[in-house]
This record gives structure tokens, C-alpha cells and sequence, in this order.
């Protein structure tokens, strides 16, 4: 269980980044951060992941309080960060340091057959494209087998197809060990995709506007009505958050926004 | 994009993951490309015009001696081993000079750059002394370390220390925070961070620095050896101006090409393979 006590962020330049932000994420639950941009929601996973110190509040991790990087928290940025000196074999193990050679090579071996770039392995990432990319860095975020994951608008520099193919891999990996994970998207079907519950922000100080839980089963139809109501209710909360009046819901209007969201 | 086109993206994720993973590129083989001969053209040209000019009597080639006379001055000195005494004295004195200069460049650009309190302290007395052209030490280094090797070797490390100082300083400096925040989140210690990632991100630019340190010991082993020797290339030269030997010193600095341009192929090619992962057009110069 992640819990976010009260937590807030000012920067050193005075930028109230984030303020009083309480949320509990439960062992295995995927949560999505939406909200507009310059809403703290890179801040939040950066404290989070221990890169960024909180100027109030704490953040524990079963009731672990964390000040600092934890070997239990992983985060894929929201480019793919690949050290480019080493191979995709070698940036997936990066993080398995005290791990015997062949049980890196075995834990590896399985990340790679999972994103399907096994035979990728010996290249370098500047070699691959940019989805192949993100794969790598999926992997090396779970490789570790986190307890939580957190995601920083991974997918976003991609096209839809890319996308998709990415979600299914993400939650290829995610079925595995069920970590905890804390998306942050600007994309309202790629959080009724992926994840149990959305969590909208609002800018300025950021906080915490709404939450709506996406309890559809999985895996998840993307063409059926609870999946189209659900990015309904999203879009209508951040509609909301923006301040910005719903007019008219018209169904393919919806389902372009979502898409267009940003 | 519609909404029919979507669900068709949603539903074809093979496709998709086809379309994410495109086979791998094959490299195309270099072919050699025949335009790089004509680099040679001018040079050939103007030696066998030249050659020819004083075979026919045209010029008189006493104070610019005709290719075949440079040649056989260089094969000359080489049969008698005198060229090899002279070219392995240059070598070593730049060689000599070059490890001192580039490790305490290496040292205190490394102190320079990764721990801000000795860039404070350190930096602005360097860059002070960076504003000294080298040559000028030459005559404190021979009242201070006399006119045999010492000096010598001194003034080439003086030369070589700045540009390794300033290249290795600076590179570590640039180096991507986002990378740093990597070794941050798999914990890494200081140690460790510096080995994993701050020298391989600092090792092409760290690369380059000792290039043209390089460059500029063999600059300064010519100075050195003009200031008084006995042996070596520059010693070659200045004979030959004493005595009236074009030839000689056209020899001497003919050697002085070929062996910077060895020594400088040497470094690129032995040090490729820690760089060969660079994204960078230079695989195509
Ligand atoms: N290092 C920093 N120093 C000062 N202010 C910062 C810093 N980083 C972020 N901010 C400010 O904090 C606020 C939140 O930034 P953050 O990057 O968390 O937003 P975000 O929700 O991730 O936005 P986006 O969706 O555009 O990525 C913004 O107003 C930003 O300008
Ligand atoms: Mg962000």
C-alpha cells in the first residue's frame, strides 16, 4: 500500500507545484493521473521515486516511511532514458546489480521475450525506434520487480498503434508480479485502458480534483458501451476541472477528444 | 483519427506490434568510394612538376630541393639509423609529455567538474594560467630544470594539460542530468554512479580532448626541441638550417607529418570500440 499523507511541493523558485495531496493506492491497483498540463504531475511521481524531496507530508510505502530512491519503486520516464553505451540486454539489466550472472541473464531473457525484442538484445538502443525504446525501459523498470511502478506519460511520444501495442505489453508485464502502479497519462483511453481508478488533477496549486473509479473486467473491450462510458466520465471530470462547461455530449465528438485530449 | 479506424487499431495489436518492430535494418557495406584518391591529385601534381622543373634545368632547386632528393635524404638517414635515433627521441619526449599533461588534465578536470567547491578553488587559477602562451615557460623551465629532457617534457605536458583539462572539465559538466537521475533511481553509490555512468557519458568528449592535447604535444615538442638538442626531429630542422640542408629539414618535417598523423590514428582507431555506440554522424565522416 503507497499512502500519500498531506503531501506538497514548492519549488525553490516559489511555484506551488503541488499542495496537500492525500491518496492511498492499494497493492496491485493501477491508478492514472489525468489533469492539464503544469499540474504536478511529473512533481508527484519525482517525490515519489525519491528524486525530488516533498516540502510537506510523507509518503509511505507499507507504512514505510521513503526519503530518498527505494529498491521497491520503479519509474519509466517519460522518454526512454537508455544509457546508450550499453545494449538492450545490458540497459535492461542495469538495475540488477547484486543478481548473479545467470539469474540476470534468465530475468532478462524473460523481460525480452515479453516486450518481444528478444532477438534485439545485442543491438543499441540508438539502433531502435522509439516505441522499441520505451519497451527497453519498460522492461528495465520491471525487470527489478518492483512493488511500485510509476509511469511518466510513457506513451505519449507515440502513435496510436505503437500505443496499443504497448498497453498490451505493459500489462503483459503487469500480470506477472501485479506491482502497484501510478500512471500518468494525458490520454483519457489510455486510463480507462490500463488502469482501476483515475485520479483528476487541477493546476495551480496542484491538487487532487476528483477521483472515478474504472472497475470494468479485464482484459478490456475498447469498443464496448462500459469502456465508452468510462471515458465519458473522465473527460466530463476534466471537463469540469478545466472549468470549461460540457456542451452537448455527441459520441464521436467524445471519442475524438479522447483521442485529442491534449 | 475516426472512431472506425481506432477500434480497428485497437483490434489488429498484432499488426500493431509488427508495425512497432520493423526487421532489423541491414548495414549496408561500405563501398570505397574513389573520390578520396583525389585528395592526392595536388600534392602528386605539384611534386612531379616540381621534379620535373629542376630535371630540365627550368629552377634551380638548391633552397627547394626536388621530391627524388627529399626522398633519398629520408632514405639516407634511415639506412645509417640516424633517422630512427631522432624520431624515437621526438617520440619519446612527446610520448613522456603527453601521459603527465593528459593524466593531471585528466585529474583536475576531473576535480573540476564533479565536485563544484574545487572548481571554485581550482578554475579560475588555471584558466589564469591558460592565459600564458605555453612558449613563454621555456625559459623558467631551463633555469629551473636545466636543458636536457626535463624541460623539455615539461613544456609538452604544460601544452597538453589544458586542452585535456578544459575537454575533461567540460564533458563532465554537460553530462544529461536525466541520465544522472537513472543511476539515481537504481540507487547507485557516488562511486559507482561515476563508473556506470559519468565516464562512459564522458568518454567520447573526453575522447576528442586527448586529441588535440595531442596535437599540441607534438606542436610542442618541435619549440622544445629548438630551445638547444642534440636528437630529435626538431633537432633535424635546426641542423639543417645551420648547415644548409633543405633537404634535411623538408625530411625531418615530412616525418613530423607522418608520425603526428600515426600517433593521432592510433588514439581514434585503439579507442573506437569504448565509442562505438555514439549516435553521431562521425561513423560517416
Ligand atoms: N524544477 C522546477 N523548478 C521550478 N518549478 C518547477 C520545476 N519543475 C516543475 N515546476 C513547476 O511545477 C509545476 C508542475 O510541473 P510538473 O512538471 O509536475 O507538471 P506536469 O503535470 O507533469 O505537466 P505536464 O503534463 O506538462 O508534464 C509547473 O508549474 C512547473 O512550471
Ligand atoms: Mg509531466
Amino acid at each position: 500500500m503507497l499512502n500519500l499523507e498531506h503531501l506538497s511541493k514548492i519549488y525553490a523558485d516559489g511555484t506551488r507545484a503541488l499542495s496537500d495531496i492525500n491518496l492511498s493506492v492499494h497493492e496491485g491497483e493501477i491508478v492514472a493521473l489525468i489533469g492539464g498540463s503544469g499540474c504536478g504531475k511529473t512533481t508527484l511521481l519525482r517525490l515519489i521515486a525519491g528524486l525530488d524531496r516533498a516540502s510537506a507530508g510523507a509518503i509511505r510505502l507499507d507504512d514505510e516511511p521513503l526519503s530518498g530512491p527505494h529498491p521497491a519503486i520503479g519509474i519509466v520516464f517519460q522518454e526512454p532514458r537508455l544509457l546508450p553505451w550499453l545494449t538492450v540486454f545490458d540497459n535492461i539489466a542495469f538495475g540488477l546489480d547484486g543478481v548473479s550472472a545467470a539469474e540476470r541473464k534468465g530475468r532478462v531473457h524473460h523481460a525480452l521475450e515479453k516486450i518481444g525484442l528478444v532477438e534485439h538484445a545485442d543491438r543499441w538502443p540508438r539502433d531502435l525506434s522509439g516505441g522499441q525504446q520505451q519497451r527497453v525501459a519498460i522492461a528495465r523498470a520491471f525487470v527489478t520487480n518492483p512493488k511500485v511502478l510509476l509511469l511518466d506519460e510513457p506513451f505519449s511520444a507515440l502513435d496510436a498503434f505503437t500505443r496499443a501495442s504497448l498497453h498490451e505489453h505493459l500489462l503483459g508485464l503487469w500480470e506477472e508480479t501485479r506491482p502497484t502502479v501510478v500512471l500518468v497519462t494525458h490520454d483519457v483511453q489510455e486510463a480507462v485502458t490500463l488502469a482501476d481508478r483515475a485520479i483528476v488533477m487541477q493546476p495551480k496549486p496542484g491538487r487532487i480534483f476528483d477521483e472515478l473509479s474504472l472497475s470494468l473486467a479485464r482484459p478490456r473491450d475498447k469498443t464496448g458501451l462500459p469502456f465508452e462510458s468510462s471515458v465519458r466520465r473522465v473527460l466530463t471530470a476534466l471537463d469540469q476541472s478545466l472549468n470549461t462547461p460540457h456542451k452537448q455530449p455527441q459520441r464521436e465528438k467524445d471519442r475524438q477528444a479522447a483521442a485529442l485530449w491534449w | 483519427m475516426t472512431g472506425q479506424a481506432e477500434s480497428q487499431a485497437w483490434s489488429s495489436l498484432k499488426g500493431a506490434a509488427a508495425l512497432a518492430a520493423p526487421p532489423l535494418a541491414e548495414r549496408k557495406r561500405r563501398t570505397f568510394d574513389w573520390r578520396l584518391l583525389l585528395g592526392f591529385l595536388l600534392p602528386v601534381l605539384i611534386a612531379l612538376l616540381w621534379e620535373a622543373a629542376v630535371h630540365f634545368g627550368i629552377a634551380q632547386g638548391r633552397l627547394v630541393p626536388p621530391p627524388s632528393r627529399i626522398v633519398a635524404t629520408l632514405l639516407a638517414l634511415s639506412e645509417t639509423g640516424e633517422l630512427w635515433t631522432h624520431v624515437w627521441a621526438t617520440l619519446w619526449r612527446v610520448i613522456v609529455g603527453f601521459v603527465i599533461g593528459a593524466a593531471a588534465g585528466i585529474v583536475f578536470g576531473a576535480l573540476s567538474g564533479s565536485i563544484r567547491t574545487a572548481r571554485y578553488l581550482l578554475d579560475p587559477t588555471l584558466q589564469a594560467l591558460r592565459a600564458i602562451p605555453s612558449i613563454a615557460w621555456v625559459p623558467l623551465f631551463i633555469l629551473w630544470l636545466g636543458i636536457f629532457e626535463a624541460s623539455k617534457v615539461a613544456l609538452i605536458a604544460v601544452g597538453v594539460f589544458f586542452p585535456v583539462y578544459l575537454g575533461i572539465a567540460g564533458a563532465i559538466l554537460s553530462v544529461d542530468r536525466k541520465l544522472v537521475e537513472v543511476g539515481h533511481v537504481f540507487r547507485l553509490s557516488r562511486l559507482k554512479l561515476a563508473r556506470r555512468i559519468l565516464l562512459p557519458a564522458v568518454l567520447p568528449e573526453a575522447l576528442i580532448a586527448l586529441r588535440s592535447g595531442l596535437g599540441l604535444g607534438f606542436m610542442f615538442v618541435v619549440a622544445a626541441e629548438f630551445m638547444g638538442a642534440s636528437e630529435g626531429l626538431g633537432y633535424l630542422l635546426v641542423d639543417g638550417q645551420q648547415m644548409g640542408k633543405p633537404d634535411q629539414i623538408l625530411a625531418a618535417i615530412i616525418a613530423f607529418a607522418l608520425l603526428g598523423k600515426i600517433a593521432d590514428s592510433l588514439l581514434v582507431y585503439g579507442t573506437r570500440p569504448l565509442v562505438r555506440w555514439q549516435d553521431t554522424v562521425r561513423e560517416r565522416l
